[in-house]
């Protein structure tokens, strides 16, 4: 097994996180499409449709949509449903204020990457670790 | 992004756990937006006041940060989740965990203004005012049509503005950001409202910056139709501004075409059902004008139907005063003020399969949230549909 490094990430929220890539290239309103007791995503147009953002790593774009989205974040920690790190190409306002009070680790991707599609980055379902302080993304692949 | 000494002082914890929480706040989305330090604003419109949105999670956080937390600068709050003087019909439960929701956002110092429409409420900073609002389409709207400059703020960093009086220097802060470099231009003519709310819905899923420029729907438009323009744009993405007029799109140019195909596909995602057991209207609140209008086409007429309008209490009032509210009670409108149509706690799938709406916001999360299948329809269609 290999593992590959991103590294030049920028840090939004400190921490380390490590768990499964949770991959998707549509961004997310947290509030409309994010249940937090289960973690679940409910919007049936999603791709990550009835998957649980529990332990993962979720790698998205960026949060889109409502304000009080930055709540969901807060939710999920409460319920232990939260991903364990988050990797956007861009982290936007609520995923930043979000993750700032749940305490869940974010990055976002060096500006020439981030316009990459991030599968091609990231492989759905690789262990990854991230660490917000260094600024490094580790996948095994 | 650089604090200065007290700043980072507050950060600390030097002064209290709330300040250490909003600093810690600013600093994540300071880092997000690139912004190189924090500046004064001027006004806070906070969002996360109904408890439908913000939950159980956020009652408790709102109870702890309100303990030693408050106002820095006027702070201005979203709808709350039901009108104060009609609580009936809602659960005890419900009824309990918004007075929590009050009691912390009260003893924080907001002005209790319950509504998502701020700028039709409170006088107007002069332009180039730097705020801090979290309701997208008060945002959108402030940014656009007002000049002021605020980014499409979340719940909690207007609320960590709001403590703070600051908020980071960056993106629709700056010129350069406010400056679109994608433009959508319409390419047939507008019968109402709806139209710009499906035009604002299309905007904000399919451009990726912060501003974009709108050609072909003139150069200023009426209040109605940029409120719709503004909650549609908010709802769907994070652009959080618009340009009106042909010549600032000719400078640019990366364009995306918005014809009647594209206005068709919009309506069809939100458009979930050809009729309704109620109609809500709202989201955004209404204004006087559509009020004003709302009377106008309901003249001796009755709706058949249940028909809930929300607004702003101030609005309410204002519009009593000249006479519209007792008008439109007449044809059977009910008004429900310092709430909204989003996740009201009033419309769920248990007591209605689908509503009727003339607003794209509202269609959105009555479909998303509320799970209610959504009537998408103008004001003039429903009145003429929905009436005797």
């Amino acid at each position: 097994m290999t593992t590959m490094m991103i590294t030049g990430c920028r840090k939004i929220v400190g921490g380390k996180g490590e768990g499964e890539a949770l991959v998707s290239s549509q961004p997310i309103n947290f509030l409309a499409m994010v249940e937090a007791r289960s973690g679940r995503i409910t919007d049936p147009k999603h791709e990550l449709y009835g998957r649980s953002l529990k332990d993962a790593i979720l790698v998205f774009p960026n949060a889109i949509g409502s304000s009080v989205g930055a709540y969901v974040f807060y939710s999920l920690k409460e319920a232990g449903t939260a991903p364990r790190a988050i990797v956007c190409a861009k982290a936007d306002i609520t995923t930043a204020s979000g993750c700032a009070i749940a305490n869940i680790p974010v990055v976002d991707l060096p500006e020439e990457m981030a316009k990459e599609p991030l599968s091609s980055l990231v492989r759905p379902g690789s262990r990854i670790r991230v660490d917000a302080e260094a600024g490094q993304i580790a996948a095994t692949v | 992004m650089e604090l200065t000494r007290e700043e980072e002082r507050a950060l600390a914890g030097e002064k209290g756990e709330a300040l250490a929480l909003a600093y810690r706040i600013l600093a994540a989305i300071g880092e997000a937006t690139g912004a190189k330090r924090l500046v004064p604003v001027k006004w806070a419109h906070v969002s996360g006041v109904n408890y439908n949105t913000i939950g159980d999670a956020g009652v408790q956080f709102l109870e702890k940060f309100s303990r030693d937390a408050r106002v820095a600068v006027k702070t201005t709050v979203n709808p709350m989740g039901y009108d104060r003087d009609r609580p009936e019909q809602l659960p005890e439960k419900f009824i309990e965990k918004q007075a929590s929701i009050m009691r912390s956002y009260e003893r924080m110092g907001v002005t209790p203004s319950f509504t998502c429409t701020p700028y039709e409420v409170f006088d107007i900073p002069e332009k180039g005012t730097a705020v801090s609002f979290a309701e997208s389409n008060a945002a959108v709207f402030s940014n656009s049509l007002l000049g002021l400059r605020t980014n499409k703020e979340s719940a909690l960093s207007a609320l960590a503005s709001s403590v703070t009086g600051k908020a980071p220097l960056s993106d629709l802060r700056l010129d350069e950001a406010r400056n679109p470099r994608v433009a959508i231009e319409t390419g047939f003519s507008f019968e109402s409202e709806l139209d710009y709310g499906l035009l604002g819905y299309f905007a904000g899923k399919a451009v990726k910056d912060s501003s974009v420029a709108l050609a072909g729907i003139g150069n200023s438009i009426g209040r109605p139709q940029a409120k719709a323009l503004s909650a549609g744009i908010g709802t769907s993405g994070s652009c959080g501004m618009f340009s009106l007029g042909d010549s600032v799109a000719a400078g640019i140019g990366e364009k995306i075409a918005f014809g009647k195909e594209e206005a068709r596909k919009v309506r069809d995602e939100l458009s979930t059902a050809d009729d309704g057991d109620i109609i809500t209207l709202g989201s955004p609140q209404l204004g006087l004008e559509e009020l004003a209008t709302l009377a106008r086409l309901t003249e001796g007429k009755k709706f058949d139907r249940r028909c809930m309008i929300f607004c702003s209490r101030a609005i309410h009032n204002q519009a009593t005063k000249i006479g519209l509210t007792g008008q439109i009670e007449k044809a059977g409108g009910e008004f429900m003020c310092d709430s909204c149509t989003c996740l009201t706690p009033y419309v769920d799938k248990d007591r209605y399969d689908s509503v009727i709406t003339s607003s794209v916001k509202a269609a959105y999360y009555m479909n998303n949230s509320n799970k209610v299948k959504v009537a998408l329809k103008d004001v003039k269609a429903i009145v003429k549909e929905y009436t005797k």
